[in-house]
């Protein structure tokens, strides 16, 4: 283990603004591996049963699934620079099937990994800081934050600081190790949620006060699963110094009273919801009884994690006119974004190209990527919430540029926020707990408006699928929300309609009786033929949906019946 | 059991005594229930006493008492059961306990640290248990990004090295 211990800290591209490990850092990973691989030996040699083996793997990130063991990465708030990137292709290479899969909670599995392997994925990973730490079992997660943090001009409190602050107190905190369930934190330093803070355990907006002080408005009780519920605000105002109190304060809440003897009742939501004002009392009175001075986030170490994220040394630029070309325009309408500082872009990278897996990148494109990102982007990548990646500072007048390495690499279907990217969950074809395949889903309904000027007309329109009740897919939230579910034996598709994950944050409604696998296309079809029908000029999908309500969409796909 | 203290096996001088078993000399570990019916009469004696507290009970419960109190016991139900770290963090921060926290119940090495980090004492351990292997399981992570609630583990927000007795 020494030599993880002393081997040379990692050659990260010179401006990419990820934290940055130091000697104290790279030494608890090392002690963590070794921590599980003695772990592992614990079990071969029997001195662990696998009941209580599997938590402790699952807290390594590591899951059996239906034909192998699936190694899921955390990707700290979705920021990545260009060596890790590399680093995940090589591991797709070496120990994969060339490819990984990003996932909604910005992370990457690896779906065909061999238990002998761990131990030495873990450790390619550790030589560029990296791990699989806390991304399973009933413990903090990964937080996720905005993927256009530090470059999107209506961020108000960079939230990318507060989540490493997050990460670090998470990070094997003994306390709150073996919870009810998993806990799930996102926080938002805009007031455009991007990171559907309303629907996670925890939701967190970072924001400052009229004084140009930090604090935090903290939401608690969210999630989606076997019960969608939309969280409940538990303070306003959490002023920056107390933000770790004040977590704990809730954690230990939920760790002392969240039920633990039934599985689907265990998130800290149904607690929140059955006890409604009374846990948000009970969350202040801990905090009021609380020592204060050992929880207290010093400023000191505010500012000393703020240093990482301080901007790049962008060049003094104009915004300048987009070249014209109409394929680029095309593109550029869709996956460029505006950024902060002038003369500079934000690009997302869709991983839905038609009839593809959603989220699904070959170790050759995570390298195209790392490379553009090297050259045009600081070194530095995010991953998205929706599965597509970013390359959050560009100049616009590499752009162009840009787009033409994308295209090279199959990396740029201008399909960003249309109908066609999808967010599906891995679902029958790999998922142990599916009641239902998902990916065919979402490749078929890609492939049925594979017509670029058809989405580009329909506009805006989310699609989420699940394939069963955990909601992996956020089917509640998509603006069409469908769940695979099991009945007598066959895949059938339920269909909601009008759930949203940002600031609206709503429940999507069940639209009626279950659909065939086949025949589930078609009614997604009949749906957008309906809004078609009825939308007024430019309206989005849910905007027409709020408008008229479901009856349209209901005698649209039952009038036949 | 045996009863393992800063990753050794030591003698266990407390016995625990049944709801209507008479009282022994010896240190005695007594059921929450029976602790406050008889907390009057027990204010008398003179041997050390202890509580068991289940783990659906708040700490809260027994603040008034904590000062008769030479011992808490806590229990893990299941190992996955996580309340006993939130009622031993909870005593030693709350209500400033300073005797003994005894954890039992379905423990597992692989939790050690973390209790002792929350503020435990002791851990009732298997028969037959190896102390080695408890010993070094305190040991494997000598480093943490949060507060203690630990007397020997001064740690402060966001990383310090542990120290381990
Ligand atoms: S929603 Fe269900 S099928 Fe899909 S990944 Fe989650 S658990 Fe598996």
């Amino acid at each position: 283990m020494n030599v993880i211990a002393s081997r040379p800290a990692p050659q990260y591209p010179p401006h990419a603004r990820t934290y940055r490990y130091d000697e104290i850092d790279r030494e608890f990973l090392a002690e963590r591996i070794a921590e599980f691989s003695d772990q592992v030996a614990r079990r071969l040699r029997g001195e662990l049963t696998e009941d209580e083996f599997k938590p402790l793997r699952l807290m390594n990130g590591l899951y059996l699934q239906l034909h192998a063991y699936m190694l899921r990465i955390a990707i700290p708030y979705g920021l990545l620079n260009a060596t890790q990137l590399r680093q995940l292709a090589l591991i797709a290479r070496r120990w994969d099937r060339g490819f990984g899969h990003f996932t909604t909670r910005q992370n990457i599995q690896f779906n065909w990994t061999k238990l002998e392997d761990v131990p030495d994925i873990l450790r390619a990973l550790a030589e560029v800081d990296m791990h699989a730490i806390q991304t399973s079992g009933n413990c903090i997660r990964n937080v996720t934050t905005d993927e256009y943090a530090g470059a999107t001009p209506d961020e108000v409190v960079d939230p990318r600081v507060y989540a490493e602050i997050l990460r670090q107190w998470s990070t094997l905190h003994p306390e709150f190790t073996w919870l009810p369930r998993k806990f799930k934190i996102a926080i938002t330093g805009s007031p455009n949620d991007r990171v559907a803070a309303q629907v996670h355990d925890i939701g967190v907006l970072a924001k400052r006060n009229v004084a140009g002080a930090m604090g935090f408005e903290v939401h608690a009780g969210g999630g989606l699963g076997r019960t969608p519920l939309i969280g409940r605000k538990l303070r306003d105002w959490v002023p920056e110094d107390e933000f770790l109190g004040y977590m704990e304060a809730v954690l230990r809440v939920y760790n002392a009273l969240g039920q633990r003897d039934n599985i689907y009742k265990a998130r800290i939501k149904i607690l929140v919801r059955d006890l409604g004002d009374a846990f948000v009392e009970m969350v202040e009175r801990e905090y009021a009884t609380m020592p204060r001075d050992p929880y207290r986030l010093d400023p000191a170490i505010v500012a000393a994690i703020a240093a990482h994220f301080a901007p790049p040394p962008f060049a003094a630029l104009n915004d300048i006119a987009p070249p014209e070309d109409p394929e680029f325009a095309a593109w550029a309408s869709r996956s460029v974004r505006p950024h902060r500082q002038p003369g500079y872009a934000s690009v997302t990278i869709s991983l839905k190209p038609v009839g593809g897996i959603p989220g699904d990148a070959s170790a050759d494109q995570m390298e195209v990527v790392a490379a553009l990102a090297e050259r045009h982007s600081f070194g530095e990548i995010r991953v998205s919430h929706v599965q597509n990646l970013v390359l959050p500072h560009v100049r616009q007048d590499e752009l162009f540029a840009v787009w033409q390495g994308l295209r090279a690499a199959g990396l740029a279907t201008p399909n960003i926020g249309l109908i066609s990217d999808i967010i599906a969950c891995p679902g029958m074809d790999y998922c142990a707990l599916a009641t239902a395949r998902s990916i065919p889903v979402a490749q078929r309904i890609s492939e049925r408006f594979a017509d670029l000027d058809r989405q580009l007309d329909l506009g805006e329109c989310f699609v989420n699928i699940s394939g069963c009740i955990n909601a992996c897919g956020h089917h509640h939230v998509g603006h069409i929300g469908i769940l695979g579910v099991d009945k007598r034996g066959e895949e059938v598709y339920q269909v909601t309609l009008g759930g949203s994950a940002t600031n609206d944050a709503a429940v999507g409604e069940l639209v009626g009786p279950a659909f065939s696998y086949d025949d589930i296309v078609d009614a997604i079809e009949t749906i957008i033929r309906t809004h078609v029908a009825h939308r007024a000029l430019g309206e989005r999908f849910i905007d027409t949906y709020r408008r008229i309500g479901l009856t349209p969409f209901k005698e649209a796909l039952y009038a036949a019946a | 059991m045996p009863l393992l203290e800063d990753g050794r096996i030591v003698d266990d001088p407390w016995v625990t005594v049944a709801d209507d078993a008479p009282l022994p000399e010896a240190p005695t570990i007594l059921p929450l229930a029976r602790l406050q019916r008889e907390a009057a009469a027990l204010a008398g004696r003179n041997g050390p006493l202890g509580v068991a507290l289940p783990p659906d009970v708040a700490p809260e419960a027994i603040a008034p008492l904590l000062g008769r109190l030479a011992l808490v016991e806590l229990t893990l139900p299941s190992f996955r059961d996580g309340r006993a770290f939130t009622q031993a963090r909870a005593l030693r921060e709350h209500h400033g306990y300073t005797g003994e926290i005894r954890v039992g119940g379905h423990v597992i090495p692989d939790q050690y640290l973390a209790l002792l980090r929350c503020g435990a004492s002791t851990v009732v351990v298997p028969e037959g248990a190896d102390p080695a292997v408890w010993d070094a399981a305190r040991r494997v992570i000598g480093i943490a990004y949060q507060h203690s609630a630990a007397p020997g583990h001064p740690l402060s927000l966001l990383r310090r090295k542990l120290e381990v007795a």
